[in-house]
Parts: structure tokens; C-alpha cells; sequence
């Protein structure tokens, strides 16, 4: 028997929602006070830092916490496991939410922010040599596929409770998307491949402004590595938690596989780097003990405490080792992402960015707002596929 | 060859490429027709005729701020100053030095730039189009200098740097500054004019300069030159390799992305890979 996603249901306007909202709100006035401004007005950001908090994480760490959407269909569809298949529509809802965000992350961060359709639109002034260039077309044209991998959920939905036309109109859409739902998903593979490491390549252009720890051509592949770890921590932690919120009996087995599959990602990250420092003789930098030893060295400890935890089986079978270890993977892979946008970065010693109060408040309104539709989209739509450890309270 | 194999093999192949060496990058040449500035911090006397000259000839507002208001004072280049002089104190040794944009031979900001807003025109001269700037900044974090500099407070802002007086070059006129330094620290002419010119007064003054032409191959190169009589790190020029900046970026970029084959094969692979895999399920089933 095939069991298949269900909309969670129960009441929307909850408490936490509603706390939800009152700092979406606070982020979304802020938002457009920055529109109507300027930048000066609303973050620390500065000619030393140009990228701040709305780059360094609402974009380059929220999408490789998104990576869940992209590492879960690399299991499924590449590799042919089709038992974690129940995890996929979770994994790219959260994807197409994270890269939504960045998105809105991004439009909010370029000062142009009006003539941002100019960048696919005008092919015939693409520069070839700009990585950002590669990594804006990649994160558009991936939002989209997100959204038509999700769209089989929303159709399904408009089949059971559209009015006769909506009905028409959804069963004629689906065979359509399933027909080239295929070549959609393959481009959901490749997409990331490419603009995750790009995000790694991009910051190569800083040269030796960039702190040796991190500068290394490297950059690219260990990106790459990192966000597959963080993609799979991602749907671990996902699952884990709305088996708590939502009272259900999680996949314990299923879990417990992806935490062994982490383990060798990290490794191969972990191994990389070191290997790289060692050949550029930077070892000893590792070991400085100054700001940046120390921030290396806590990006190693993260991942590597999260791995440990990982190896046993023991550990494995329980849901609250999983959970640790997802959540240091993903500190580990977010840190590394800071470090390399912000730490690292060394415009000189007369320039110095902490994020301004209000800068932090769009983020944690827009974080809000990504919450917010997830709560929405799987107590509405056919997302989750849940077994209730009770008998279902809300109806 | 399984699946499992054929995917390894193609990420193997990925990172294979990522793993070549930047020697691979042609070295680019100054163009032909490249002009530039040479600034010697023996002739500069710290009177900033320049910077007023500067501000006059590209109509920007005066940057008073740091004097209250009173009068032109500017602590580095910023979005309402396009040079900049200041001042560097080492022990009993100083020397002035004037900022503004390099224009590399390589440039990093153009390397950058999504749209091609900073582009290398004619006599090699870094030039910006605002119709193609989005304000994403990235040419801030690209620049070695820190010259691109990006209007904080305006609500449509624009990128703001030395353009070399372009449009006072299109009337047949040389920069601002160049024309008001009344020491000639400053002097405006042809690339290799004025790399002989350095390299002779190198020769000549042996003992007053540090023997080294910086611009001349720092960084890829750049088209405004610094002769000195203090170590260039002091006047806050980096220390930079040969290669030009956006070279390693570059190299690793175009390996894995030449004629966009890899990205089209991974697409095609996948997309096999996927077909197989549904057939077999549906054998199974």
C-alpha cells in the first residue's frame, strides 16, 4: 500500500502564528522603509562591507539550508532509493521557501532593486566572466522549478476542493507537469550543483583580502559538500520537528540512514579542507588561536562533534542524537558560509559591520514570513505524509 | 558501469576541473592605446588642488562632514569623493599619497559586473553605465583598492569612482587633477610614457625612490603608476601577485563552464540516469 502526503489541518490562527505575524509585520514596515530610503538608513553595511547579514545569510546560508529539496532528490531520483520518497515534498517545500526568501533577500539587498528583471532579461549584456551573474540566473530559474516540482500538491489540492472549473482546469495541468516533471527535477539537480559551489567561486574575486584559511580555489567543491551535509541535516531536523509539533510517529529507520549518509559528506568536507590547508602550508594558521583559527577551528568542531554522534547506531536509533547532530551540521555548514562572507573578508582595518538593529529585524520578519507559509502550505496542502501517534485532534 | 559509478565518475571529472592550475590564464596586456597617471609622493605637497579639482570637474557635492560643515575634508575615497589625498606617517618618515581608481589592466569590478556596468573602454579606462548597474555591490568586494564606492544614502543610488575625466579627454583636455597639481605629482599621459618616465626618474634619484614601479605589473597591472620613497604598504597600495586579481576566479570559472558543456552533459546524465531509474521501477511494480 502506498501511503500518500495529507494535509495536516487543524487550526491556522494560532498563538505562535500570530507571534509569527506581528514580526513579519515589524520586518515588512522596515522593508519598505528601506525601499523608499536607501540602505544607509536601515543596515550597517558600508564601502569595507558592502555584503552584510541580508547576503552572508538570508542568501548564501538560507539557500544551503534549503539544499534539503536538492539533496533528498539526488537520493530518490540518482541514486535510486525510493523508500525516502515520502521525505521529497517536505524537503522542496522548504527549498522553494528558503529560495523564495533569498530571492526576496536579494531584491531587498541590490540598491537598484527596480531594474533587478534587467539581469535575465538582457542577454545581450551578460557578462560571462561574473560569477554573481551565473548564481542570480541559477537562484531565479531554480525558484521557479521549486515551485513546479511543488505544483502536483497544489493541484492535487484544487482536485478536492475546486469548483468545477478549478477542478477541469487542475486535472488538465497535472498530466502536463508530470509529463515533464522528469526534465524539471533533473533541472532541480543541476541547478544547485552549479550555483551552490558558484557561491564558493564567488567569493574568490576578493583575492587576498579574503583570509588564507578560506581563500583556496577549493572554495567551489567545498561549498558543494557542505550544503549536500546541510541539505540532508535540514530534512532530518525538518522531519524531527513536525513529528514533535505535529504529533506524529517520524520515520525513525529513514532518519537514522540519513545520519549515516552525513557522516562520509562531512568527512570529505572536513578531509578536503585540511588537505588544502596542509598543501598551502597553512596549517599553522589553523592553529594561530587568533579570530580566524579559532572560527576555522569551530567550523571543524561543529561538523565534527555532529559526525561523532552519527557513527554510533546507537546514537542513530534516537530521535534526540539526530536531531543535535542535524542541528550542528547545520550551524557547522552556516558558520563556514559566514566566515567566508563576513570573517574573512578583510577590506582593511579602519572598516569595521555588526549588523544594525533594524537589519536584523527584516531578517527575522522575513525568516517569520517563510515560517509562517510552511505552517500554512502543510496544514492546507498535501505536503507531509504523517502517521498519527494519536487519534487526530484537530478536524 | 552502474548508475551509481557514472555519477561518481562525473562529479570526479567536476572537481578534476576545479583542480587545474591558474597558470592556465593568458596574461592580458595594457591596450595600445592605454593612458594613465603617474603620482610620485616626492613632488606631492599635500595641498589638494586635485581633490577640489576633482569635485568641480565631475559636479560632486563637497564632502565637508568631518570639518563640521566648514570645508572640504574628506577621510578616504567615499560616494561624494573621487580622489582622495592622505596622509601616511611612519616614525619620522611621511609621505602623502592620492587615491582614486587604478584602472587595472585586469580589472576585478568589470570581471565582476553582472551587466557589464563597469567596462574597460577606450584608452584602457575603467568606465561605469549606470542603465546596466543593479547596486549589487559585488565590484566593492571584487576591487583590490577598495575604489568602487556605493552611494549609502540615497534611495536610487549609483556606483561612484574616477572615470579619468573621460569626458574632459572626449574635448581634448587632461584630467582635473592632473591639470591643477602644481608640483606635477600628478601627471597624466600614455602607459608607456609614463613607465618610462618613472623608470627614469628611478634611475636617476637611485637613493630618493624605492626601485619599483607600482602598477607596473602589481595586480595584472594598472594604468595609474605610484613611484615612492616610502615602501608601497605604508601608502596603503597591497601587495599584490602578477597574476590580475579576478585571474583564479576566472580560470576556475571558465574550466568548468567552457562552451557550457559540463553543465550540459550533467543535465543529459541526469536526465538518463532518472529515465532508468523510473523504467526499473516500473518493471518492478
Amino acid at each position: 500500500m502506498t501511503v500518500m502526503p495529507q494535509a495536516v489541518g487543524g487550526r491556522i490562527l494560532t498563538r505562535p502564528f500570530r507571534a509569527l505575524a506581528a514580526l513579519f509585520g515589524i520586518g515588512a514596515m522596515l522593508i519598505l522603509y528601506r525601499l523608499a530610503t536607501g540602505l544607509g538608513q536601515v543596515t550597517a553595511m558600508n564601502d569595507g562591507y558592502p555584503w552584510g547579514l541580508w547576503i552572508a545569510f538570508d542568501v548564501v546560508t538560507g539557500t544551503a539550508l534549503a539544499c534539503g529539496g536538492y539533496s533528498v532528490a539526488l537520493l530518490v531520483y540518482i541514486l535510486n532509493k525510493g523508500k525516502y520518497h515520502t521525505l521529497v515534498r517536505p524537503a522542496i517545500l522548504t527549498s522553494a521557501l528558503g529560495y523564495t526568501l533569498a530571492g526576496i533577500g536579494v531584491g531587498l539587498d541590490v540598491g537598484r532593486w527596480w531594474s533587478v528583471w534587467r539581469v535575465p532579461v538582457f542577454i545581450w549584456r551578460w557578462n560571462l566572466d561574473s560569477v554573481l551573474l551565473e548564481v542570480a540566473l541559477c537562484i531565479m530559474a531554480y525558484t521557479l522549478v521549486l515551485w513546479i516540482e511543488l505544483s502536483p500538491a497544489f493541484l492535487e489540492k484544487a482536485e478536492q476542493v475546486g469548483s468545477p472549473a478549478v477542478i477541469r482546469l487542475a486535472s488538465r495541468a497535472k498530466p502536463i507537469v508530470e509529463k515533464v516533471l522528469l526534465w524539471i527535477i533533473a533541472l532541480g539537480i543541476l541547478l544547485p550543483t552549479m550555483h551552490q559551489s558558484s557561491l564558493g567561486a564567488l567569493m574568490l574575486i576578493a583575492g587576498p583580502r579574503l583570509h588564507p584559511l578560506w581563500n583556496t580555489g577549493w572554495l567551489p567543491l567545498l561549498f558543494l559538500l557542505s550544503c549536500l551535509a546541510m541539505g540532508y541535516a535540514a530534512i532530518v531536523f525538518e522531519a524531527v520537528l513536525s513529528s514533535w509539533l505535529f504529533r506524529s510517529v517520524p520515520e525513525r529507520r529513514m532518519l537514522a540512514e540519513l545520519g549515516q549518509a552525513m557522516v562520509p559528506l562531512a568527512v570529505a568536507y572536513a578531509g578536503l579542507r585540511l588537505y588544502d590547508l596542509a598543501m598551502r602550508g597553512q596549517i599553522g594558521a589553523l592553529f594561530a588561536l587568533d579570530l580566524y583559527s579559532v572560527m576555522a577551528l569551530l567550523e571543524f568542531a561543529l561538523m565534527m562533534v555532529g559526525a561523532f554522534i552519527l557513527l554510533s547506531d546507537a546514537r542513530r536509533a534516537r530521535l534526540d542524537h539526530l536531531f543535535r547532530a542535524a542541528m550542528l551540521f547545520m550551524l557547522a555548514g552556516s558558520l563556514y558560509r559566514f566566515d567566508t562572507y563576513l570573517v574573512a573578508f578583510r577590506p582593511g582595518a579602519h572598516w569595521a559591520y555588526f549588523p544594525s538593529v533594524t537589519e536584523l529585524l527584516v531578517t527575522v520578519g522575513l525568516i517569520s514570513g517563510e515560517i509562517m507559509l510552511y505552517i500554512v502550505i502543510v496544514k492546507v496542502f498535501p505536503i507531509l505524509t504523517l502517521e498519527k501517534r494519536h487519534v487526530a485532534y484537530h478536524h | 558501469m552502474t548508475r551509481r559509478t557514472a555519477f561518481k565518475l562525473a562529479l570526479a571529472g567536476a572537481a578534476a576541473t576545479m583542480a587545474r592550475p591558474a597558470a592556465a590564464a593568458v596574461p592580458l596586456g595594457a591596450p595600445a592605446d592605454a593612458v594613465g597617471l603617474l603620482y610620485d609622493t616626492t613632488k606631492c605637497i599635500g595641498c589638494k588642488a586635485c581633490m577640489v579639482a576633482c569635485r568641480e570637474a565631475n559636479g560632486l557635492a563637497p564632502d565637508t562632514g568631518q570639518s563640521g560643515g566648514l570645508h572640504l575634508m574628506p577621510v578616504d575615497l567615499n560616494e561624494k569623493t573621487k580622489t582622495v589625498i592622505k596622509l601616511y606617517r611612519d616614525g619620522d618618515k611621511s609621505s602623502f599619497v592620492k587615491a582614486q581608481c587604478m584602472h587595472c589592466v585586469d580589472p576585478a569590478c568589470a570581471s565582476a559586473c553582472m551587466l557589464g556596468a563597469f567596462k574597460k573602454r577606450e584608452f584602457g579606462i575603467v568606465t561605469y553605465d549606470v542603465n546596466f548597474c543593479i547596486g549589487c555591490r559585488y565590484c566593492e568586494v571584487a576591487c583590490p583598492y577598495g575604489v568602487p564606492k556605493f552611494e549609502w544614502s540615497k534611495a536610487a543610488p549609483k556606483m561612484v569612482k574616477c572615470e579619468l575625466c573621460n569626458h574632459r579627454l572626449a574635448v581634448g583636455k587632461q584630467p582635473a587633477c592632473t591639470e591643477v597639481c602644481p608640483r606635477q605629482a600628478v601627471i597624466f599621459g600614455r602607459r608607456e610614457d609614463l613607465l618610462r618616465e618613472a623608470r627614469a626618474r628611478l634611475v636617476a634619484s637611485p637613493d630618493k625612490y624605492v626601485q619599483k614601479i607600482y602598477g607596473e605589473t602589481d595586480g595584472g597591472g594598472t594604468q595609474c603608476l605610484y613611484i615612492s620613497h616610502v615602501p608601497f604598504d605604508k601608502i596603503g597600495l597591497p601587495a599584490l601577485a602578477t597574476d590580475s586579481t579576478p585571474s583564479l576566479q576566472r580560470t576556475i570559472q571558465h574550466s568548468i563552464y567552457k562552451g557550457f558543456a559540463a553543465p550540459v552533459a550533467l543535465y543529459g546524465l541526469l536526465g538518463v540516469v532518472m529515465l532508468r531509474n523510473r523504467r526499473s521501477a516500473g518493471d518492478a511494480s
